[in-house]
């Protein structure tokens, strides 16, 4: 079992809130995401539940049980650091085997689990080496397999591949996507990278100063933003945005339209414009466009391979039922 | 490059023979106080430099014989060891709490603590003498030498400490934690072998310091708890004879600290030599 729940937590150091009361409910096996732009909180928030940051106010619950005075020791989570914070001193075995000797578990426990892990991480072959002579990755990997052994409640992830290279980051990103789907435990994963968020989350809990601004699955987000700030942060690139005239055609005060949504024609549509850049990744084309008529440059995604470059005229049609509508207050329209 | 090179000749000539020098200038005063004891004391107080003359070992033979030197030897063995161990017991677990769960007020604890060294000696004087011979009656006791010797050390073990303390990543710390490791776990498995060199280094210091101590050594005992320093003390007549004997004694005080040092040097040197945590 692996439920844990935040009732009404607030997190003050001095006299800044960092976190404003809030209340979320993760249930077993999920993979949940934090995620926001940085200083939003959401490092904070896990090093709440994992008990390495007081709560000032409010109630942590793990298993219904109350653990908000309970030291991190004793939680019964398991926590991958950004850093990886591996002990430099001890080899990757004695890394791996820590927190099962610390658990008082008996040796040939603790080289079975040892071996099983270092086996499905691929250390086995690294097992005598100290941290320091590891690459980034395998030191994540050593971190994971530390995390793995204890059969923890749930996996507390901080950043885990912000250190990485790209390559090295998207098999990771898998590596801990599989592992949740063998181990089914609770895991809460904070990234300030929207991707990684909507590959891996069953639910992406967005913040922002500390706020909750919507909670849902990675499409939910995508097709409902509950605000603007959502709508901006939550696919990529970014959703195009409007006020002024075209948002009035719409009743609102902002209406937003994902790049993806608005179609593509050398002949007629909508929106007349120019192209500014085209990015041309083969399976994808970005435009960067300036259209008549409106204020801000548009990104626009197009399908495929198109061959229209800088300074080639445009037309633009978005899709009507894929238009986003926000009040004055960035709130959504229904 | 072309710098490198320029100095790679001439300059390192330079360099060395003033590194020479230099040495060879601070290390004059120990090799004098060394030749002397091997002086008779008719020899020691001739004015002129005196390289050369008939060694004699009478003043080793005299302070065995006559001032028992090894009951201050011990006795100063005892204390500095006590000592240590015993400034070392508080400064951890103070260092420890101050590098990795500071307060707002962290700062200002280390300064107090730092301020007690400002304050002179000869200032508590009366007081200490008062207190230890009168009101608490363990005036030349190794009990209080042990005390006064940690108290005195103190700011300076858990500063040192405390400095290496905050090298070690705080992630390391917490990931133990989050492993389940105890208080006393986190000290023994995780801070004490990664800060075993400046321990080591803090521990030595610490002794040293301890083992020269003079002021309260001299002043708080007479002759159960006295150590080496007192006995140096108790050989300095006034008229400024003697000076073979006090060299003999003061040869015997120093030796033991310097050869320890000699043998430490490498280990406190070596330091920490771990890979970088990212």
């Amino acid at each position: 079992m692996g439920k844990i729940e935040l009732k009404n937590v607030t997190k003050t150091f001095g006299e800044t809130q960092v976190i404003p009361p809030l209340s979320l409910a993760i249930e077993d096996g999920e993979f949940a995401v934090f995620v926001g732009p940085s200083g939003c909180g959401k490092s904070t928030l896990l090093r709440m539940i994992a008990g390495l940051e007081d709560c000032t106010t409010g109630n942590i619950l793990i298993d219904d049980a109350d653990v908000t005075e309970v030291s991190p020791s004793k939680r019964g989570l398991a926590m991958v650091f950004q850093t990886y914070a591996l002990y430099p001193h001890m080899t990757v075995r004695k890394n791996i085997a820590f927190p099962m000797r610390m658990a008082g578990m008996s040796e040939a426990e603790q080289n079975t689990k040892m071996e099983a892990a270092a086996k499905a991480l691929n250390l086995t072959d690294y097992l005598d080496r100290k941290p320091g002579q590891l690459s980034g990755g395998q030191r994540q990997r050593v971190a994971i397999g530390r995390a793995i052994v204890r059969d923890p409640t749930a996996f507390l992830f901080d950043e885990p591949l912000s250190n990485l290279d790209a390559a090295l980051r998207v098999g990771m990103r898998l590596e801990i996507s599989e592992m949740h789907n063998r181990l089914k435990t609770t895991m809460i994963y904070v990234t300030h990278d929207q991707v990684e968020a909507m590959t891996m989350a069953d639910k992406i809990v967005v913040l922002r100063a500390g706020n909750i601004e919507q909670v849902g699955s990675p499409l939910d987000l995508y097709r409902e933003p509950k605000n603007t700030f959502v709508a901006g942060f939550i696919g990529s690139p970014k959703m195009n945005f409007m006020e002024g005239e075209e948002a009035e055609k719409h009743n609102a005060a902002t209406i937003g339209v994902r790049p993806e949504h608005i179609d593509v024609s050398g002949t007629d549509g909508l929106w007349e414009g120019t192209v500014g850049v085209a990015e041309q990744l083969g399976s994808d084309t970005f435009f960067h466009i300036h259209a008549t008529g409106l204020a801000d440059m548009l990104t626009v995604r197009a399908p495929g391979e198109i061959d229209l470059r800088h300074g080639d005229k445009i037309f633009l049609t978005p899709r009507a039922d894929r238009i986003h509508r926000f009040s004055a207050e960035g709130l959504r329209l229904a | 490059m072309a710098i490198v090179a320029h100095y790679s000749r001439s300059g390192k000539i330079g360099r060395t023979a003033l590194a020479w020098i230099v040495g060879l200038l601070f290390f004059f005063p120990i090799f004098w106080l060394l030749l002397t004891s091997f002086k008779t004391d008719a020899d020691a107080v001739k004015p002129e430099f005196l390289f050369f003359f008939t060694p004699t070992l009478e003043n080793y033979a005299n302070m065995t014989e006559n001032y028992d030197y090894w009951r201050f030897a011990t006795n100063s063995v005892i204390t500095s060891v006590f000592a240590t161990v015993f400034t070392l017991a508080v400064a951890i677990p103070s260092a420890y709490a101050m590098a990795f769960n500071p307060s707002r007020h962290t700062k200002d604890v280390l300064m107090w603590m730092l301020s007690t060294k400002m304050l002179p000696a000869a200032a508590v004087l009366y007081p200490m003498t008062f207190l230890t011979k009168n009101a608490l009656g363990i005036f030349d006791t190794h009990f209080l030498v042990i005390l006064v010797l940690s108290l005195i050390n103190l700011p300076i073990a858990i500063w040192m400490l405390f400095t290496y303390f905050k090298e070690i990543p705080k992630e390391i710390i917490e990931a133990a934690q989050m492993d389940g490791v105890t208080t006393w776990g986190e000290v023994k498995e995780i801070l004490i072998p990664l800060a075993w060199g400046g321990i080591a280094s803090t521990a030595l210091l610490i002794f040293i310091f301890c083992w020269n101590e003079a002021y309260w050594t001299v002043r708080l005992t007479t002759t159960d708890a006295a150590t080496l320093s007192k006995l140096i003390e108790g050989n300095r007549a006034p008229e400024g004879l003697f000076f073979g004997r006090l060299s003999a004694v003061s040869a015997a005080a120093v030796g033991p600290i310097i050869v320890l040092g000699w043998f430490c040097q490498k280990q406190l040197v070596q330091g920490l030599t771990f890979g970088a945590v990212k």
